[in-house]
């Protein structure tokens, strides 16, 4: 665990509205070591984006509040950093790259100028000269020539927009990356490549990334690790392998893989996982899948259940006490 | 850019010529006569027959009209059936007086308004919020004389610290200005809150955070650009308005602006003053929304971009 870059312990958070304080995540433990690229996945409301919001410490102010738990980078405990030390470690040693390319960028802003913002705020003793370049050769890496950097946003396409985006996020070499849905606004032939482009730039820097998706296809073809995450909770942990090919897994795993829809298959529809995500207001007593999982005893409505851990694949259903035991 | 600018000045002079024939198919259609106004009611009809001929107002309609416009575009306006003086004269003497005014109040407005509105956004439902917003509300809901007389009775008669009335010097300025300010600095206020609000949940300003952006910067650099285009709407539209001429102020601070040269030119039925007033106050108003729309060009490139279309 000495290797580890990224560790989240029992984290909660809640946002808070008028009316109810929304539990967004009950405790959720992850880790990410060095080089690694650990996907998260599951429903929209699960709390992934919350996760990665956490992380950067950019949750929305006054309304999301951190309620306990801890986050570790590099060993030191980003939540109890200041404002000021959190600045420095944005865009320098994890950076972040938002789902919707479209409005990531600020439209009055050449696109040049925003990938030079980061390098002038994190690297001010380099020449503007070097700055520069250092942009130039930015954009070329992402696939867009140098010569479009006096551009703005609204002259590039959902995907250039993407690319750009991606050049910002890497510009300072960070390590960690953090992805939240970086394909999911993209035409299908523009998301095979921009996830081919992030991934050969992830090896080539060295960078490990948090990849957050609800494309199952996408983990399969990029992540070490996943993490399942349902009602803010991670329900089922390990690594790829263990989750595509393992032959034990949370209900709630199975129903995602079930609501796939398979080529080869015959099966005339799909298989979708039937009810809905609790509401985060009021989630239910017990095991917080219940309420929708076909294997659902008694003891689930009543008794959460514990993280069954074997070989370093976690599942938290009570189905996996025998097993375990 | 320039062939839209062309365009706007083509549809400007298409504005004009609509304006003054509207306004010289009132000042025809209203009760009153010119020739009677300045010969008292005592004149007999022998004489007002007279002046009228003088005055060319036994003409036709649009033959007067047709005059108005050849005279026009020679830069003769004509003269002032009261004063005898050349009309554009007249105005242009007047004009510093109500530029002077609409500036120092637009400046005001701005140069608190505008951060006034950014800190209330920034802090929103803080004290200091709440604080602007009650005083915008005040300041929205304080009829313009209101506020004049109450600065005139504190800083005039009370503190004697500034000139109640009269265009003396420029400390003359200092109150009409501020009272003419209030009404558009709460209309800034506002606007500036609610659009920078809508701003800094833009995901744009979440992208500048993770670069690692300090909080001055993001609202300044990333917000604030993009929340312009509609105070700077506010603040073009408000000021081609005051060039108008803003008859309670000056009537209140008893100062010689448009306002109140309109104002009795159209009581005394004085059409060449009314006419050429009022077509000085449309070209300024026009041209004040012109400069209002290349602005934004230079604020949002998507704008310019939809100027280069057509």
């Amino acid at each position: 665990m000495s290797e580890a870059l990224l560790e989240i312990k029992d984290l909660v958070v809640e946002y808070h509205t008028d009316e109810d304080d929304v539990h967004a995540l009950n405790g959720i433990t992850l880790s990410l070591d060095k080089g690694e690229t650990l996907g998260l996945v599951g429903e929209t409301g699960a709390g992934k984006t919350t996760t990665a919001l956490s992380i950067m410490r950019l949750l929305p102010k006054r309304i999301g509040e951190v309620k306990g738990g801890e986050i570790r980078f590099e060993g030191q405990d980003l939540l109890a950093r200041t404002e000021a030390e959190m600045r420095l470690i944005r865009g320098e040693s994890i950076s972040m790259i938002f789902q919707d390319p479209m409005t990531s960028l600020n439209p009055v802003i050449r696109v040049g100028d925003q990938i030079l913002e980061a390098l002038k705020l994190h690297r001010p003793d380099m020449s503007r000269a070097e700055q520069a370049k250092k942009v130039d050769e930015m954009l070329e890496m992402v696939g867009i020539p140098a010569a479009r950097k006096r551009e703005y946003p609204h002259q590039f396409s959902g995907g250039m927009k993407q690319r750009v985006v991606i050049a910002i996020a890497l510009a300072l070499e960070p390590r960690l990356l953090i992805a939240d849905e970086p394909t999911t606004a993209l035409d299908v032939t523009i998301q095979a490549q921009v996830l081919q482009m992030m991934n050969d730039l992830k090896t080539k820097l060295d960078t490990s990334m948090l990849l957050i998706t609800h494309d199952l296809g996408v983990v399969s073809q990029t992540c070490d690790k996943v993490a399942v995450m349902y009602a803010g909770e991670v329900v089922e942990y390990g690594r790829a392998e263990d989750i595509f090919l393992g032959s034990r897994h949370h209900p709630y795993t199975e129903g995602l893989f079930g609501s796939l829809p398979g080529l080869n298959a015959s099966a005339k529809r799909l298989s979708p996982i039937d009810g809905l995500m609790p509401d985060p207001t009021a989630l239910p007593e017990g095991c917080r899948f219940h309420p929708r999982c076909p294997h659902c005893t008694e003891r689930c409505r009543a008794e959460a259940p514990a993280q069954y851990l074997r070989n370093g694949h976690m599942i938290r259903c009570h189905r996996m006490e025998e097993e375990v035991r | 850019m320039s062939k839209y600018i062309l365009k706007r000045l083509g549809m400007m002079v298409l504005v004009v010529l609509g304006i003054s024939l509207i306004v010289f198919t009132i000042m025809n259609l209203t009760p009153g006569n010119a020739a009677q106004m300045i010969l008292g009611q005592s004149a007999s009809p022998e004489q007002v027959a007279k002046l009228e001929a003088e005055l060319g107002l036994d003409q036709p309609f649009f033959v007067r009209y047709f005059n108005f416009w050849k005279g026009a575009v020679q830069g003769d306006f004509g003269k002032s059936y009261q004063t005898s003086l050349p009309v554009f004269e007249e105005i242009l003497t007047r004009f510093p007086t109500t530029l002077k005014l609409a500036t120092a109040a637009m400046f005001i407005a701005t140069l608190i308004g505008v951060p006034v509105g950014v800190i209330s956004a920034v802090r929103q439902y803080s004290l200091v919020d709440g604080v602007s917003m009650v005083t915008a509300m005040l300041f929205a809901s304080i009829p313009s004389f209101v506020m004049g007389l109450l600065l005139q009775l504190e800083f005039a008669l009370n503190l004697r610290v500034l000139p109640a009335t009269g265009a003396a010097s420029w400390q003359s300025y200092i109150l009409p200005a501020v009272t003419l300010s209030t009404a558009t600095m709460a209309t800034l206020i506002r606007m500036t809150r609610s659009t920078m609000l809508e701003a800094i949940r833009q995901d744009y300003v979440r992208t500048a955070r993770a670069k690692g952006a300090a909080e001055r910067s993001v609202v300044l650099n990333h917000a604030l650009r993009n929340a312009l285009l509609p105070i700077v709407t506010v603040i073009g539209v408000d000021f081609g308005y005051l060039l108008g001429g803003t008859v309670v102020i000056e009537s209140v601070f008893s100062l010689p602006g448009l306002g109140t040269l309109l104002i009795t030119a159209i009581r005394m039925k004085d059409t060449p003053v009314v006419m050429a007033a009022v077509m000085f106050v449309t070209i300024a108003y026009s041209l004040v929304n012109l400069l209002v729309d290349i602005i934004y060009a230079f604020i949002d490139p998507r704008v310019k971009s939809q100027y280069a279309k057509g």
